[in-house]
């Protein structure tokens, strides 16, 4: 016991008090200080001889540190607290590796064979080096266009039976219920199912690019459903009563008021739902196949698109294998930029055109 | 709907129905209609075009094999690459949701729930091209060691593939697919927990752990379990990924890394439809039908799991 402590001998017995009641604890920079070490190390170790997996392992494991460290000072409850925390931190890192991965490769590989004669011309007579994409982009964007039209009618017609004439009664729940079903339909369930009924028309071997949307319309559907039945229900019912108060009738209520009120929402649901099926490569492989010409006709045989394309010139790339590969990548770029492009647009929509007060 | 509030029965309806609500009635239960007639023409063409190649006899088609002994192996390869991705995606999806519902700093939180959903918008075709090209011939190494060290078990009997293509491979590929899916739902189920329970576990003193193994585990225990199921259902439909990364084989084996691997039925129709004719394409039909059977049974389950949850918790 020192006599240079100014405070009075009342302040001092508190403080011990305290601190016999609160048990010890690390420093509030501990955390900080291991996890820098551990990185430190993790970066030397992969800059080193050990390689990056070894390195970031080891660095990982360093910040174990922490609990054990934690258990000699504040205890076992807390030290399991830090190791869970520990651990949780390193679930979110762990899922960002394929992700940085998978973008860091797509473009790596995909930029090399980029050029404006790669986007503008097709495959017609091509064999080693050149050639491009141009027929996939049009088969993609005329087979999802296509699905986009047969779904969004549908879907949205199908949501304001749910939400405005069905209310909750048994044969609106029966419909919800099959959407939920229609949602866990496989891809290729919906490739098959395509092909089983254009068979029936126009012979066995059949290959549409109708064929194609109509497979991706059984995907979109539900999707629309869902996202248009939750933002028509967020419309508020004064609105309705308002309409009708005045003598409109329900349906001209539904067209100019419960709809253009939820429409940024609708737009951004079907945009996120064209963005969920134009990757979609399973059905398009059966029914639309794939050709190496431009066909702007869905109703006439084969028709080639951007994620079959990057399938076929991946997976089977002939002799010799390096262009076919390269020109793989660069339609999983095309492809994998207009997805993350429709995802911005639906976000976008969403921020600007929703209603005030709602964002 | 709120035009019914009162019903007057005795007087004459003041509003008659007028022929544009009839109209427009009439098109969106027709549409709600369609849907219906959608799923039965699922079943129904599925089957009409698939029975033929269940009866087909062993020499019509090109496997050379009846129509069991065909598509036993891809059921259990179909099984086995969705268990594998299962197990190692759960744990880390409930991690990963946990990290952004209770543990990340709270302004964060909604961006880092942001990136994970990136891994969603990424196209399957995408994956089975990043786990050909690139994960397959990274993780030789790693098989290689599990090999030397664990070939005791015969999970890891080897001998271990040089070029990576195993089912292990695609079921680590497929568990990236569906961790953003399940992060989704735990998450949302996770943030659902009624807040006086967690604070009421946060004044007696419990860490953050405690809370959460007290509070929110107990409340999103059935709603983890259909998150699950609906990834498996994801899992077991996955077809490009399993197609560009698999060298299959018409086997039923423990093995995980070596060479020869069971195919899945997804894949399996991928690879063979293209070139397929006759009684083989009936047959790859009908073998969709069973995967159409076994994801509808799986989610048909956790939307039940889902369902009742909702009756007990009041949390809708």
């Amino acid at each position: 016991m020192t006599t240079t402590d100014p405070r009075p001998q009342r302040d001092r017995d508190a403080e011990e008090l305290l601190s016999s009641l609160r048990g010890n604890t690390l420093p509030l920079w501990a955390p900080r200080v291991v996890v820098g070490i551990a990185a430190t190390v993790a970066v030397l170790g992969a800059l080193s001889s050990l390689g990056v997996v070894r390195g970031v392992l080891l660095g990982w494991l360093l910040t174990f540190a922490l609990p054990i460290w934690s258990r000699v000072v504040e205890g076992p409850r807390k030290a399991t607290d830090r190791l869970v925390t520990l651990l949780v931190y390193s679930a979110f890192s762990l899922a960002l590796i394929p992700l940085g991965s998978i973008i860091w490769t797509v473009f790596s590989r995909g930029l090399s064979v980029m050029s404006a004669e790669f986007l503008t011309y097709s495959m017609r007579n091509v064999v080693g080096e050149g050639g491009g994409i141009y027929h996939a982009i049009m088969g993609t964007l005329l087979i999802t266009g296509a699905a986009t039209v047969i779904s969004v009618p549908i879907g949205l017609f199908t949501a304001i039976y749910i939400v405005e004439y069905g209310d909750g009664n048994r044969v609106s729940k029966g419909i919800r219920f099959l959407v939920d079903v229609m949602t866990g339909i496989p891809s290729i369930v919906a490739g098959l199912f395509a092909y089983a009924l254009f068979v029936l028309f126009f012979g066995e071997g059949v290959r549409m690019g109708i064929g194609g949307s109509v497979a991706l319309a059984v995907l979109m559907i539900p999707v629309v459903v869902r996202s248009s039945e939750e933002m028509l229900k967020l419309v508020p019912n004064e609105l309705r009563e308002a309409s009708l108060a005045l003598g409109v009738p329900q349906w001209r209520t539904i067209a100019k008021v419960v709809v253009p009120t939820a429409l940024a929402g609708i737009v951004t649901g079907v945009t996120l739902a064209i963005a969920r099926v134009i990757g979609e490569t399973a059905p398009l492989l059966i029914i639309a196949g794939a050709t190496d010409s431009t066909n702007f006709n869905l109703f006439d045989g084969r028709m080639a698109t951007l994620p079959v394309f990057a399938y076929t010139s991946i997976r089977f790339p002939g002799v010799p294998p390096e262009f076919s590969i390269d020109r793989g990548w660069g339609a999983a770029l095309t492809l994998l930029v207009i997805v993350m492009l429709l995802n911005l647009v639906a976000r976008l929509v969403s921020f600007f055109f929703s209603p005030k007060g709602e964002r | 709907m709120t035009s019914q509030l009162a019903p007057e029965p005795a007087k004459a309806r003041r509003t008659p129905t007028r022929p544009g609500d009839r109209v427009f009635f009439g098109i969106s239960f027709g549409a709600a209609l369609v849907i219906l007639l959608t799923l039965a023409g699922v079943a129904i063409f599925l089957t009409a075009e698939g029975i033929p190649g269940v009866t087909a006899s062993a020499d019509q088609v090109k496997s050379g094999l009846s129509f069991p002994a065909y598509v036993g192996p891809l059921v259990y390869g179909t099984l086995l690459a969705a268990v594998i991705a299962l197990v190692l995606a759960v744990p880390v999806a409930i991690g990963v949701a946990l990290f952004i519902s209770h543990f990340s700093p709270r302004r964060l939180s909604s961006v880092f729930g942001y990136v994970i959903d990136l891994l969603a918008a990424v196209p399957s075709v995408v994956y089975g091209a990043w786990g050909i090209i690139f994960l397959a011939p990274t993780i030789v190494p790693f098989y290689r060691w599990l090999y030397d060290n664990l070939g005791f078990i015969p999970l890891f009997a080897g001998p271990p593939s040089a070029t990576g293509s195993t089912i292990l491979t695609a079921g680590i590929v497929l568990a990236i697919m569906v961790l953003p899916i399940v992060t989704a739902i735990c998450r949302e189920i996770f943030l659902q927990t009624p807040r006086l329970h967690q604070e009421a576990a946060l004044a007696l003193g419990a860490t953050r752990w405690e809370m959460v193994r007290m509070a929110v585990f107990p409340y999103a225990r059935s709603g983890i379990v259909s998150a699950s199921m609906l990834g498996l259902g994801r899992a077991l439909g996955e077809t490009m990924a399993v197609a560009m990364v698999l060298s299959p084989a018409l086997v039923v084996t423990p093995n995980l890394i070596s060479s020869t691997n069971p195919n899945t039925i997804a894949s399996n129709i991928a690879l063979s439809f293209p070139e397929a004719s006759g009684l083989t394409v009936n047959a790859l039909i009908a073998s969709g039908l069973v995967l159409f059977v076994i994801t509808f049974a799986v989610n048909f389950a956790a939307r039940a799991i889902v369902d009742r949850r909702k009756d007990f918790s009041g949390a809708n």
